[in-house]
């Protein structure tokens, strides 16, 4: 323990700890991270697809009949062919597209609501904070299948509507999270400075506080993304979904007669697809809470 | 504040959060949905016909009648008749929730305590080989589509196997047991998953606490501290997961019903989604909605009596 004599003797000591950032942190923190990485890479490569697929670079001709009915995998088709002969492993490619672009538009739907909403609460506390808590318990007092039954029924069947239903449903846990961080941030000694040196709220909100608690926007949207990749694939399936497109949902849809024949490879395949993308995403959300959250540093 | 003004409190903030969700209700479905008498009559109804739907539908009350209707249909669970089957919409669920729970609750009881005996083990391994594997287990359990689970279990254990009833339903409680096991296998299967995942981060929130050290110092076995205390105090928010999945149990499996035939809550809606039976759709939105409010508030007073750090805020 230092005395109050060593501290007036000794000199200033400069402490040579890392002095990185919590960005350049995480990022050493998630590189370490063998799984993560890989994880990582498995998103990358999926959104390569989806991107080169909505550019019609590959895939844009899975409408084809390139075989027999209900080939089996082989050689010329790996994932073998689908009623119509078409090639089963190109529908899962522009599923890709489909499911990834779902994952995307729905983030860039509830972002901005979940962050303003919580922002202007957390920030604001009082009657702007009731409203705004009385708004996320109201929809999330729908559980959310119904309400996102509710809208894809209400706005038409097709693609936009998942896009528009995903993203006015999955705000809520963003804004609560915001809210609760923000809160915790505003009475810190760094935005008391801000307002010190003349600061108004919107520059202490939106220039000092939400650059420290954007980390929870990446993980929560991580952990976003496939659960809207898995939602895609239920109202797909359900019919309320893609129309004009092949999306997993509906190869699975199909694979309920198929199977009774013995045609496994539809399931199989859009299963196996679904699957990686979304162990990457539950992977990479959890790691990414590691490796951003300042509680757990050091553990 | 007071115990008791903040469970006033509490108890009357549902009734902004029942108008609240009825009015989100009355927009999407009377305003943004537009009219349903095209798809009701088709295309070459008169103009008589129109005016008679509306006025059976109450489409031809001003739009405030038309959310009070809404409002009162949270209170007195009288949704009206159903548009594809004429029925009384409460005589449908009333005759839907028995063969939903019995596949739900079972499955629910089941899948709760093992997924809690499971959490229990993995934490206490924590950071060992079994750790591990139950939760990659759990997370790649997670990622493969629930429709899946069920296409393959009815494909194998029910098709070729012959063990289980491929689809449909019986009243009555030795006649169904044949139909519902399966379900409830899925069902099982596909709980336990995220709720070891919950549970186990529970239990080790706590395991890092101070009183489990001073257990430790005493000289406390680790299975003592783990089933004694650690259990103890995740008891609280477990007990919270479990109330606030119970309005869930009524709305059944969605998706199993569907697949297995069974005429529960779950399949009523989707039925209703096929025939576009806007008042069904609706009363199953407000239905579950004041479930959750309900449990919601219950889980909230439950937290006040058993946690007395909840009072002090």
């Amino acid at each position: 323990m230092t005395t109050l004599a060593q501290t007036q003797s000794a000199p200033p000591v400069v402490t040579k700890a890392p002095n990185k950032s919590l960005w350049k942190d995480a990022f050493f923190r998630l590189a370490k991270d063998k799984v993560a990485l890989a994880s990582l890479a498995v998103v990358v490569l999926y959104s390569l697809v989806a991107v080169l697929v909505s550019l019609g670079i590959i895939a844009s001709d899975w409408a084809k009949e390139v075989g027999p009915s209900y080939t089996a995998p082989n050689g010329d088709f790996w994932m073998g062919t689908d009623i119509f002969g078409r090639d089963v492993f190109k529908k899962i490619i522009v599923g890709t597209q489909v499911a990834m672009s779902v994952g995307l538009v729905a983030s860039l739907i509830a972002i901005p609501i979940g962050v303003f909403l919580g922002a202007i609460a957390g920030y604001y506390g009082g009657i702007v904070d009731e409203i705004v808590v009385w708004f996320y318990t109201t929809f999330s007092s729908i559980p959310s299948i119904m309400l996102l039954i509710s809208f894809t029924f209400i706005l038409g069947k097709g693609i936009t509507s998942v896009y528009i239903a995903l993203g006015l449903t999955s705000w809520v846990s963003l804004a609560r999270l915001i809210r609760g961080e923000v809160m915790k941030h505003k009475e810190r000694e760094y935005v008391q400075a801000a307002g010190a040196i003349g600061g108004g709220h919107f520059r202490k909100l939106f220039l000092h506080i939400l650059p420290n608690v954007n980390h929870i926007i990446i993980i929560n949207t991580s952990l976003q993304f496939q659960t809207a990749i898995k939602t895609e694939v239920i109202l797909s399936f359900l019919g309320l979904g893609v129309q004009d497109k092949p999306s997993w949902g509906t190869m699975i849809d199909d694979s309920k007669l198929e199977l009774a024949r013995d045609v496994w490879w539809q399931l199989a395949g859009a299963t196996m697809a679904m699957f990686f993308i979304v162990l990457a995403f539950n992977i990479l959300g959890d790691a990414l809470r590691d490796a951003l959250d300042p509680k757990l540093k050091g553990k | 504040m007071n115990i008791y003004v903040y469970l006033l409190r509490r108890t009357l903030y549902i009734i902004p959060v029942i108008l609240g969700v009825t009015f989100l209700i009355f927009i999407l479905f009377n305003i943004v949905a537009g009219d349903p008498t095209p798809l009701l009559l088709g295309r070459h109804a008169t103009v008589e016909q129109i005016a008679e739907l509306h006025h059976q539908l109450g489409l031809d009350k001003p739009l405030y009648a038309q959310y009070f209707d809404i409002v009162k249909s949270a209170f007195t669970f009288d949704f009206g008749r159903s548009w594809a089957t004429k029925q009384e919409i409460s005589q449908m669920i009333i005759k839907g929730a028995g063969p939903s729970l019995s596949i739900t609750l079972p499955a629910f009881f089941i899948a709760t305590i093992m997924s809690v005996i499971i959490s229990l083990v993995a934490s206490y391994y924590r950071g060992g080989k079994i750790d591990i594997v139950v939760r990659f287990c759990c997370i790649a359990g997670q990622s493969i589509s629930s429709m899946a689970y069920i296409l393959f279990f009815q494909k194998i254990l029910a098709f070729k196997f012959g063990w289980f009833e491929i689809s449909g339903y019986e009243f009555g409680f030795p006649e169904m047991i044949p139909f519902i096991l399966l379900p409830i296998i899925i069902d099982i299967v596909l709980s336990v998953g995220p709720d070891v995942r919950f549970y186990r981060t529970v239990i080790l929130d706590e395991i890092y606490q101070d009183y489990v050290r001073t257990a430790r110092a005493k000289g406390l076995s680790e299975l003592v501290i783990l089933f004694k205390h650690v259990l103890k105090n995740a008891m609280i928010p477990i007990i919270t997961y479990v109330i606030i999945q119970l309005p869930f149990l009524i709305l059944g499996a969605l998706l199993l019903e569907s697949f297995f035939s069974i005429p529960g809550l779950g399949g009523i809606t989707l039925n209703a989604l096929n025939s576009s039976d806007f008042p069904v759709i609706k009363a199953m939105a407000v239905l579950s909605a004041v479930a959750y409010i309900i449990f919601s508030l219950l889980t909230d007073i439950l937290y006040t009596v058993v946690d007395p750090r909840v009072r002090l805020k």
